[in-house]
């Protein structure tokens, strides 16, 4: 059986900085799947964004969890789509799947898993109204920056 | 291959090998794209019994509002179990099951055109004759406006091995570019 899941690309920062980007993506995988350990200056939202596109073009459901609550909300026309929460230390680990990225016959469905540890455990999901294959990610925290020695690794998998 | 680019919002960019694994414990073992006429079911069979843990990635397409139910084995008997919490943007919710036909299920799609159903579904220790088997799902959907984040988990009461899965639409059929890729991961 042909072996998949590999790692296209990392990076670990070197100072700060407000949004990390992998392009030019081949379109030879299934599914990409970016795995990040990360903190910010001030505790927000993650969000991605595909193929630069800065249009209201994105939609999410999210369901959170505080420790005090159980919230469930959504956000429509936005300019990205919400992964989690990230707070002030390196302890935010999030998972982005991004399904069947690379066809040009449906719109873009990614699945997320959230955690930081300190704030809240968060699963979400992201609709990008576009049928265009994706060809780079960004991940950006919203109104801050991610903290020097944040991780971001981009993996691709591979359908038989 | 050309290094992949990375760019950062300082203006300063990087450029990094790119590399292959040489060999790897993931590896894809099928995949079932559906085609113009639909399908009422998909179903891995004779899975190998050589991995520890099967996962099952893909989206989800219909023309009705619609479920993709587990079963395994082909095993329609009340002999399953599971769990659910469920966001659906300004709800959250959670519903439990015993002695079901099924394992709920691991994917959902609005039924429409815009909407498509992602999902990530782990088949654990499936392999093992010692312990009834567990699956667990991350799948959402959203269509901007609406939209369904879940988790979900499953139990099958049998200590068989698991040697097919069945994804069955709850409602009408998957629709074409529906799409289930099973993987087998090594212990």
């Amino acid at each position: 059986m042909p072996s998949t899941y590999t790692p296209i690309a990392t990076q670990t920062l070197g100072s700060a900085t407000s949004s990390v980007t992998f392009s030019s993506i081949p379109a030879t995988y299934t599914d990409l799947v970016v795995v990040y350990n990360t903190g910010v200056t001030s505790t927000t939202n993650d969000y991605v964004r595909v193929n630069g596109d800065t249009g209201s073009n994105y939609s999410w459901t999210r369901l959170v969890g505080t420790g005090s609550a159980a919230i469930s909300s959504r956000g429509s026309n936005d300019s990205k789509m919400i992964v989690g929460d990230v707070t002030t230390s390196i302890v935010t680990t999030q998972i982005v799947n991004i399904q069947n990225y690379s066809n040009t016959t449906t719109n873009k469905t990614i699945v997320n898993r959230s955690s930081a540890p300190n704030s809240a455990v968060t699963a979400s999901v992201g609709l990008w109204r576009n049928t265009a294959a994706i060809t780079s990610v960004t991940l950006l925290p919203d109104g801050t920056t991610w903290l020097s020695g944040s991780t971001f690794t981009l993996y691709g998998v591979k359908s038989a | 291959m050309s290094p992949l680019l990375q760019t950062f919002s300082n203006a300063s960019a990087y450029a990094y090998r790119t590399f292959v694994a040489a060999g790897g414990d993931y590896e894809s073992i099928a995949t079932v794209t559906v085609g113009a006429g639909g399908a009422s079911t998909v179903t891995f069979s004779t899975i190998p019994s050589t991995y520890q843990h099967l996962q099952i990635r893909g989206i989800m397409l219909s023309t009705t509002a619609n479920h993709a139910d587990v079963t395994l084995n082909s095993d329609t008997g009340n002999n399953y179990a599971a769990h659910a919490l469920e966001g659906t943007g300004s709800a959250v919710s959670s519903f439990a099951g015993t002695s079901r036909a099924n394992m709920f299920s691991i994917f959902y799609t609005p039924g429409t055109s815009t909407g498509v159903g992602g999902g990530v579904a782990d088949i654990l220790d499936y392999a093992n004759t010692n312990k009834n088997t567990t699956v667990r799902s991350l799948r959402g959907t959203d269509d901007n406006g609406s939209g369904n984040i879940s988790l979900i988990s499953g139990l099958w009461m049998n200590t068989s091995a698991v040697t097919s899965i069945t994804l069955t639409a709850r409602g009408g059929t998957f629709t074409q570019y529906s799409s289930f890729a099973l993987y087998g991961i090594k212990g």
